[in-house]
């Protein structure tokens, strides 16, 4: 490809992002049913959440995740997830939907990269609910914990920085898996579930990680740290907001490192399994 | 008939269908160990002197999970609501004015003959799982008057489920959109059905009035009763509301559908 016809990422990007909303503004009623319904999710798990803290101090003896830190977790998992969910999802599932009617034809023959058009072409705005959801969540627990009692503690600015760059990270993390779920599609013909294993894949990664380092978690733990890194999505960043930068284990710095590496990992492997389902991809229908 | 062709529908897909419904077992993993990081933080949390929390300890918590799926499977009704109001919506309705088949009857014999198709496949996943997890029942099997009761109120779990439904998309009648309408009802259905967690945490003022509503029926009060939690001298009380819940509910979705056909003009070609 020479370099005159090369596309501006960004405009192509800009024009998706406007056509999704033109889309969700013509259909206002539904965009403001379904912002309401993910709204309520989101207080079902907090009330579900302040039960619990109703009869425990922590989610763990010694872990320290009290009912503000844990809370600061959860507003981290609905950060990440409401991205996703905003940018990637409707792709992901528009993408199986394009390989069953044969409608990938048309996006491989436009100039310009595959990946970049299935998984940027659709932004679900009304998801977006859920990330101020996340940020009320946050701003509420983050005073709590900075104005108790016990043991105040406020982040400082370093920590805040690191917190957006691992946010970023984990939400490079769910998009490879992303990526690597639909590209299954390609081979499998159709896949309904994906939203379904999604849904169960993610569920481990809505909880402090120490949980499941016992017993026979143990062998989870190190599947969903290593081989699926959706443990380290939400942990790292939400660690790192909740508790002191300063002392920390010396695993927590490598967890922190092996997340960095996780990231370019899981980025670079989606785009290889994006490229090889594609080479394997025989056109339907006529 | 209509049996065979749910059970036709269903094998058509076993292999996917099993794996599909072990994968619904996943969130009880992060449950089990969830509820253990509770447990270890209040006090010990298995053996003798073990912590409860509600009345349940950490194994009953787990067991509590299992049975309340169970439930669930029985009671929970896909798109029944929002199919009737589709129906009244798009006019399809009037078939079943014409032809002398009972709309509510047929719907009825339908969910049936998908609940048994369900469970001629699922349960193979179900026991594996139950097997497995066969450690957090400490309290054994139930005796068999609990059993007789817990059957029962799977049975009643299921046509509660159906009728309390069936009720809300009659509202379709009077109403012509309901999908907003059918979401808060879920929601509330999902929270205070005892789907999440057992619904003695809940704070003693909110209980009292969760008591008293019919969506314990649908996933708690099985579970409750599997696991010998409701004392034996309030059973048959509780069966009894139970029933006349039922009773109300079943009247109730009668009434609003003869009203409704009364009202009813015929949308749709």
């Amino acid at each position: 490809m020479s370099q005159a016809t090369r596309p501006s990422y960004i405009r192509v990007f800009l024009t998706f992002a406007r056509n999704s909303l033109v889309r969700d503004m013509t259909f206002r009623t539904n965009f403001a049913l379904q912002c309401v319904s993910s709204l309520g999710w989101t207080l079902m798990n907090v009330g579900f959440y302040l039960i619990v803290f109703q009869h425990t101090e922590s989610i763990g003896e010694g872990t320290g995740w009290d009912r503000d830190r844990f809370f600061v977790f959860l507003a981290t998992t609905w950060f990440i997830n409401s991205l996703v969910q905003a940018f990637f999802m409707p792709n992901a599932e528009e993408f199986s939907e394009l390989i069953r009617t044969g409608g990938l034809d048309f996006a491989l023959l436009k100039p310009i990269d595959t990946q970049f058009l299935i998984s940027f072409r659709r932004i679900d705005w009304s998801a977006l609910a859920n990330f101020f959801a996340g940020m009320v969540i946050a701003i509420v627990a983050l005073v709590r914990l900075a104005s108790r009692e016990s043991d105040p503690y406020t982040p400082s600015l370093l920590a805040s920085g690191l917190y957006f760059v691992f946010i970023a990270c984990g939400v490079a993390i769910m998009y490879s898996l992303m990526i690597c779920l639909s590209a299954t599609s390609i081979w499998l013909g159709r896949n309904q579930t994906l939203y379904n294993f999604w849904f169960y894949i993610t569920n481990f990664s809505r909880y402090p990680m120490e949980i499941y380092n016992r017993g026979w978690g143990q062998p989870l733990f190190g599947f969903f740290t290593f081989v699926v890194p959706v443990l380290v999505v939400v942990n790292i960043p939400a660690r790192l907001l909740a508790k002191p930068l300063d002392p920390r284990s010396p695993w927590e710095i490598w967890l922190i490192a092996w997340g960095i590496v996780a990231t370019v990992l899981s980025v670079v492997a989606s785009r290889m399994i994006f490229k090889l389902a594609l080479l394997s991809y025989r056109s339907a229908s006529s | 008939m209509v049996l065979r062709t749910a059970i036709g529908e269903r094998l058509v897909y076993r292999g996917d269908f099993a794996l599909g419904t072990l994968m619904r077992f996943l969130p009880i993993v992060t449950q089990i160990f969830l509820w253990y990081a509770v447990f270890d933080s209040i006090g010990k949390p298995t053996g003798d002197g073990a912590e409860s929390i509600g009345g349940y300890q950490f194994e009953d918590m787990v067991a509590y999970y299992l049975i309340a799926m169970i439930a669930r499977a029985f009671s929970s009704m896909p798109n029944l609501a929002a199919g009737i109001s589709r129906q009244i919506r798009e006019g399809e309705i009037k078939r079943y004015l014409i032809q002398p088949i009972d709309l509510i009857g047929f719907l009825l014999l339908t969910r049936i003959a998908h609940k048994l198709a369900y469970y001629a496949v699922a349960v193979a996943p179900f026991a594996l799982v139950f097997f497995l997890c066969r450690d957090y029942f400490v309290a054994g099997f139930p005796p068999p008057h609990l059993f007789v009761a817990f059957l029962g109120s799977l049975v009643m779990g299921f046509l509660i489920g159906f009728f309390l439904e069936a009720a809300i998309g009659m509202i379709g009648f009077w109403f012509l959109e309901v999908s907003s309408l059918l979401f808060v009802f879920m929601l509330f259905s999902f929270f205070l059905s005892g789907h999440m967690f057992p619904l003695t945490l809940l704070p003693d003022g909110v209980a009292a009035v969760v008591q008293w509503l019919p969506f314990k029926y649908l996933a708690y009060f099985p579970a409750a009763v599997f696991l010998g939690k409701v004392p034996d001298d309030e059973l048959p009380m509780e069966m009894a509301v139970e029933a006349a819940w039922l009773t109300v509910l079943i009247v109730g979705c009668r009434f609003a559908y003869a009203r409704g056909v009364r009202r009813y003009s015929g949308y749709g070609g």
